[in-house]
């Protein structure tokens, strides 16, 4: 058995005076599809930025592939937000693309290889958006635009992809398109999701955690309705709001069902 | 018309206009796509302190209005890695303080402070050769800053979260780059002067980007307008007898102004998803 590529080991965070992540402890293996839900606000993007390195929690530690996630970060991928970009920035989409590259370059001096313009070709290839390369990013579709932030991702060859609300912005068929790629992706990376929208899950989806300030995680594949309630003490909302009959049963029929 | 260029300080300004030109075309890029258009005018408006500073130790005003404008370039890049949320008001604070200490300055500085006018409005026109030797040197070695760490501040101008996860260290860049503002911004006062130092830097960028689809587009678009601008500014200055820095900054205005409906025809941008 190898070593889980993330161990999030007790966690607490407070920022402005509030609690945002308590006592978070989390171990995620490799070609987990690890999805994250909770309700807004509840700290599932801060947990994600804590395990990017982006935020340094009050205690606790994170390991990613055993080292820090500074010490790591080659090896992942990030998808932030679509609200956080400024699509009218001049900038092509193999340009944006070409700039996932730029954490594999060792100095300010070193240029892009053939190596890395073939990774950032790949990524463009891989999310279907060849056609678009040497469009400006403005000049593109929703849909499209976080195709190319994926793009992007991938142009790092991570070993571990991490999205941020990745089917907000964009319509149902492309939503739906966008989790085939995903699972394709699976093959060779971990992925964590974040997501509020658990009527949006892929049916690929390995385990679940749920944070609202707290962690309660799903390892079990045989869940049941009466775990859910126990362990899911927050999201009373989002399981009303998410049907969520339909999705529990989903986790054993099909997600889960398919793996015995 | 042509015989102004038999004078050696219209030649000057023109060589003056063309280097600012380029480094406002280089530095007003990123300033625009990073919306730090107030940033970089409380930098300029402070560096009135330092030209205040410069009569009361009798020193240069230029070189204190450097010192002042690189001092605060530097504080600005530290208040912003601390308090995002405040940095706005900040700038506010350090505008007006910039301002009012110069004055203060120039009050209890004896005597009367000669050139205190082309600082705050400019003079292209008095532009001797030394300084023009000095702006040449600025200009060369701003761009060559901007030439080595181009995909860099390409990469945390656009999305600087996504830099840091890459390990880019976007504070640092940050720092070099409003440093470069700083040093553009002294450089400028010369031209349009304290007051009109903003629009040199980014209504040049400002036009070329409604026309642009990347940074290098928008770079050498810019550096291109502002020599367009500078230049028919200078001459209509010269002709008219009419203020050089007002007028650069009026003809800048016109065209970005004039161009605004024009950009959905070229490039047929999308407003949101």
């Amino acid at each position: 058995m190898k070593p889980p590529v993330i161990e999030v080991d007790r966690i607490n965070l407070g920022q402005g005076g509030h609690r945002v992540l308590e006592d978070i402890s989390l171990t995620i293996n490799e070609h987990e599809f690890h999805a994250i839900i909770g309700p807004n606000g509840g700290g599932k993007t801060t947990l994600l930025k804590v395990i990017l390195g982006l935020i340094r929690p009050d205690s606790g530690t994170v390991r990613v592939m055993g080292g820090t996630p500074h010490e790591m970060r080659a090896h992942l991928g990030y998808v932030p937000q679509f609200r956080t970009f400024d699509f009218q920035f001049p900038i092509s989409v193999q340009d944006m693309v070409a700039s996932g590259r730029l954490g594999h370059l060792r100095n300010a001096f070193q240029r892009f290889s053939r190596e890395d313009m073939d990774a950032a070709a790949e990524a463009i290839e891989t999310m279907q958006i060849t056609h678009l390369k040497d469009r400006p990013i403005h000049d593109i579709s929703g849909g499209e635009r976080q195709r190319a932030i994926i793009a992007r991702a991938l142009a790092g060859k991570p070993s571990i992809l991490l999205l941020d609300e990745p089917t907000v912005y964009v319509d149902s068929p492309t939503a739906v398109r966008f989790y085939d790629i995903l699972s394709q992706l699976r093959e060779t990376m971990t992925i964590i999701l974040v997501t509020h929208d658990i009527s949006a899950l892929s049916p690929d989806v390995t385990n679940i955690s749920c944070v609202n300030r707290h962690l309660f995680t799903h390892h079990d594949n045989q869940i049941t309705e009466d775990m859910i309630a126990g362990a899911y003490p927050c999201p009373v909302d989002i399981i009303a709001h998410g049907v969520p009959h339909r999705v529990i049963n989903d986790h054993d029929n099909r997600v889960f069902g398919g793996r015995k | 018309m042509i015989e102004a260029l038999g004078f050696e300080f219209f030649r000057n300004a023109l060589i003056a206009g063309f280097l600012a030109s380029i480094a406002c075309g280089v530095i007003g890029s990123f300033v625009v796509v990073k919306r730090m258009a107030s940033l970089a005018g409380g930098i300029s408006h402070a560096a009135f302190g330092g030209i205040g500073l410069g009569y009361f130790l009798g020193i240069s005003p230029l070189a204190g209005a450097a010192a002042v404008a690189l001092g605060t370039s530097a504080a600005t890049a530290w208040i912003r890695m601390k308090a995002h949320q405040h940095l706005d008001t900040l700038v506010g604070a350090i505008w007006a303080t910039g301002m009012a200490a110069g004055i203060l300055f120039i009050y209890i500085t004896p005597g009367f402070a000669p050139d205190l006018f082309s600082y705050l409005f400019g003079n292209i026109l008095l532009v001797p050769r030394e300084t023009l030797l000095m702006m040449a040197i600025l200009t060369a070695g701003i761009c060559s800053i901007v030439a080595i760490l181009y995909p860099r501040l390409v990469a945390v101008t656009f999305d600087e979260e996504y830099a840091s996860v890459m390990g880019l260290h976007p504070d640092r860049i940050m720092v070099i780059l409003l440093l470069l503002t700083g040093l553009t911004v002294v450089m400028l006062i010369q031209i349009v002067g304290i007051i009109l130092v903003i629009a040199l830097l980014t209504l040049p960028a400002a036009t070329a980007r409604l026309f642009s689809r990347s940074m290098k587009e928008l770079i050498v678009g810019a550096s291109l307008l502002g020599i367009v601008f500078t230049t028919t500014g200078i001459w209509l200055s010269y002709a008219f007898d009419i203020p050089s820095g007002a007028t650069i900054v009026i003809v800048s205005a016109c065209v970005y102004f004039g161009a605004l409906p024009l950009q959905h025809r070229v490039l047929g941008r999308r407003e949101s998803v």
